[in-house]
């Protein structure tokens, strides 16, 4: 296995009228060729925010710390992410090795211009293209992603068509550059389960075909269970848990994890009261000392919780925590 | 023994759309549905998006017009055809009928205090004198709803998706209603806030008698919360029964997909489950016989000129579809 892309030690504050608020914290993580990760969490973890690090697009009031290191690895050598800066150098993390897909479909389609233009656009952006070369590639693309009739879609407004053909024809316009990389931002989670069925079969299916690395961001971790090889759990900003998705799933050892599984509700188990992770998220401008589940940890163990950072702990082979229960508590 | 609290017969709900070739034309939103919700229910209400669940919430409040069939609301109090209701009966079935939008980022306007978000159906309604009446009202529904007075003081900006949730309940619930519908938008919220909403809700319709219409895209929240289970395809009701029965034994092959849809949390049963192919049809453009015909697996020549009506089979598990009884054990497995 070869890394395709590490994350190390990130960390991102936005600069805000209230202070400065922590969005993501010291979060390190590697994915490789052909492997995909899962990003669980709730709304406000810092998801979106990590994802769009990594295509070095966070808004102008971002900080990053001088520990964070990107490092993307390309045909041409590794790159460092987050030291791209003019539009040409970024290029490579935009739309080049770095595609993505967004939650919300629309906004990545301009309304007045036909999808067929923007993923020619697109091409040609990236690649040495002539425009009918382009127009057969995106037709093709339409094609793949299940879109019946794509030549006659490809000279369609994004707004003509219905929402599980327009995740289609996004997902068909960020695979067209054949990215090393895709990042998926909750994809499925504004579609009908039957439409997201669809769309996770499709994904599966590209992952083979094109061998890419998936970050697959969703709060949904049945769709985690579906697609992911390796998840990782986030809780304000910090990866409390990561490893495969089975050992995870199966014997999850953070208690956000746990109480994330236990909120689920489940069908083979009617009865099963739904048990919600207790107390509120907090603000993220009252970011809690030591651990910063202990506010809501039904098994916070004291003090230590309060006062001290736990750190990663290897549990068993790739599977690693943080919490104070896995680790040694020194005397 | 139980009340209907809400019964409705051929109900539908058509809009006028567009200036067609032919002049304007009637998009069938709901179409020749019938309903019973019993007093004190937890009803749930699925269906893909575009099916008619909103808009079938919408007319059960009167939110938008009726127009075909028969509506009516019994409380014991009064007694309401919703299809004539105007006036002074209209506006007092304005506070028995109330909407939760189920959307953790709805707007709540920034410029009030979650205390005034609150109390306005009161003022607007004119339930209350003083301002102490007011505020007595308000403390109490937000306690049940778990905020605290501290919350009250605050804007809502400041709050978390799950304390949004609860204020809109609150706004929802001050005015003292007997019938809630919630309508789940798209974009479901996380599942611990879900858990923690549902929560709320059951423990609201067992504190406070209210009877909820619960609308959702996620068939597995409604097993857990609903005592009831509808299922709506293209403005029809496709299955209706109690909800134990329909997680035993569906019997609308549509139903039957909904459920194979959902991902399971078995990494290990992955892609097993049978895909609905395509996508729900233009409420425009319906296709005739059957609605499900263009997806459905077992679709024979009869489902493609003959519409299937809804059935009571006596036990209290009402379906649509010609061939319920040959397929009921293919669909139960
Ligand atoms: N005011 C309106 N004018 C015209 N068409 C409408 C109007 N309101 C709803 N519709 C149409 O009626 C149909 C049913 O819509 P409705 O909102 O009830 O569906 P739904 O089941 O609630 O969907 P979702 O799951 O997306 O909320 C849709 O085709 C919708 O576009
Ligand atoms: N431009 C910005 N300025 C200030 N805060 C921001 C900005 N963008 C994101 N945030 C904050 O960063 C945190 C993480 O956000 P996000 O990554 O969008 O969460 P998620 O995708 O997990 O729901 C949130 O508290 C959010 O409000
Ligand atoms: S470190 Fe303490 S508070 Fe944090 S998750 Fe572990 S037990 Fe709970
Ligand atoms: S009537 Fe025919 S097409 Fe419709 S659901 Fe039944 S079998 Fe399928
Ligand atoms: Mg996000
Ligand atoms: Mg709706």
């Amino acid at each position: 296995m070869s890394a395709l892309i590490e994350v190390k030690n990130l960390t991102l504050k936005f600069r805000t009228d209230e202070g400065l608020v922590t969005a993501v914290d010291d979060v390190s993580f590697t994915i490789d060729k052909g492997q995909v990760m899962g990003l669980v969490g709730e709304s406000g973890s810092g998801k979106s925010v990590t994802a769009k690090a990594l295509m070095h697009l966070n808004a102008k009031n971002a900080v990053y710390s001088p520990e964070s290191k990107i490092t993307l690895h390309t045909e041409n050598g590794p790159v460092d992410v987050l030291s791209l800066k003019t539009a040409r150098e970024l290029k490579v993390v935009r739309g080049g090795a770095i595609s993505m897909i967004f939650q919300e479909p629309m906004a990545s389609f301009a309304p007045a211009i036909t999808i067929g233009d923007q993923m020619v656009e697109q091409l040609q952006l990236h690649g040495d293209l002539s425009k009918a070369k382009a127009k057969a590639i995106s037709v093709e693309m339409l094609d793949r992603v299940g879109i019946s009739d794509p030549a006659r879609r490809f000279d369609q407004y994004a707004f003509e068509l219905s929402g599980g053909m327009r995740q289609r024809a996004m997902i068909a316009m960020a695979l067209s550059t054949k990215p090393k990389l895709l990042i998926a931002d909750e994809p499925t989670t504004a579609l009908d389960v039957t439409i997201q069925a669809q769309v996770i079969d499709l994904m599966k299916d590209l992952v083979t075909e094109f061998h890419m690395g998936i970050i697959f961001i969703t709060h949904d971790l049945g769709v985690i269970a579906q697609t992911a090889d390796k998840v990782a759990v986030k809780y304000l900003g910090r990866i409390v848990e990561e490893g495969p998705v089975r050992e995870v799933i199966r014997n999850p050892k953070h208690p956000y994890t746990q109480g994330l599984l236990a909120a689920l509700p489940k069908l083979d188990d009617l009865d099963a009261p739904l048990t919600p992770v207790a107390g509120d998220i907090p603000s993220p401008l009252e970011r809690p000392s030591g651990c910063v589940f202990h506010t809501r940890c039904p098994k916070i163990i004291g003090d230590v919780c309060k006062s001290k950072l736990p750190h990663d702990t290897q549990v068993d082979g790739s599977h690693r925590v943080a919490c104070h229960l896995h680790t040694e508590v020194p005397a | 023994m139980s009340e209907t609290l809400i019964k409705a017969r051929d109900l539908s709900v058509g809009f006028k759309i567009g200036s067609g070739f032919f002049g304007k034309s009637i998009l069938k939103a709901v179409d020749h549905v019938d309903i019973d919700i019993e007093k004190g229910s937890f009803f749930g209400l699925v269906g893909e998006s575009g099916s008619g669940k909103t808009t079938l919430g919408r007319a059960l409040l009167k939110a938008v017009p009726i127009t075909g069939g028969t509506a009516h609301y019994a409380d014991g109090e009064v007694d309401y055809d919703l299809t004539t209701l105007a006036g002074p009966e209209l506006k007092d079935y304005r506070k028995r009928a109330q909407l939760i939008f189920q959307d953790p980022y709805a707007a709540l306007s920034p410029r009030m205090t979650v205390r005034d978000i609150i109390a306005e159906p009161l003022e607007v309604m004119g339930l209350t004198k003083t301002r102490e009446e007011t505020d007595a009202r308000v403390r109490e529904i937000a306690a049940k709803c778990r905020l605290n007075l501290e919350h009250l003081r605050r804007f809502p900006h400041a709050f978390s998706g799950g304390q949004r949730q609860r204020i809109s309940i609150a706004r929802a619930l001050v005015s003292g209603p007997k019938f809630v519908v919630a309508d789940e938008s798209v974009a479901a919220l996380d599942v611990s806030i879900q858990a923690d909403v549902l929560n709320l809700l059951k423990e609201l319709q067992r504190d406070l008698k209210i009877t909820f219409l619960f609308i959702s895209h996620d068939l597995s929240v409604v097993a857990h919360t609903c005592d009831h289970l509808a299922v709506m395809y293209l403005g029809r009701l496709v299955e209706s029964a109690p909800t134990r029965e329909v997680f035993k034994a569906p019997r609308h092959p549509y139903t039957k997909a909904l459920f194979s849809a959902i991902p399971s949390l078995d990494p290990d049963d992955r892609g097993s489950a049978q895909k609905l192919e395509g996508e729900i049809p233009s409420p425009t453009n319906q296709p005739p016989g059957c609605k499900f015909h263009t997806r459905c697996p077992f679709v024979v020549d009869r489902c493609k000129v003959e519409e299937p009506v809804l059935e009571h089979p006596g036990d209290g598990h009402e379906v649509a579809c010609h061939r319920w009884r040959e397929l009921a054990d293919t669909l139960a497995a």
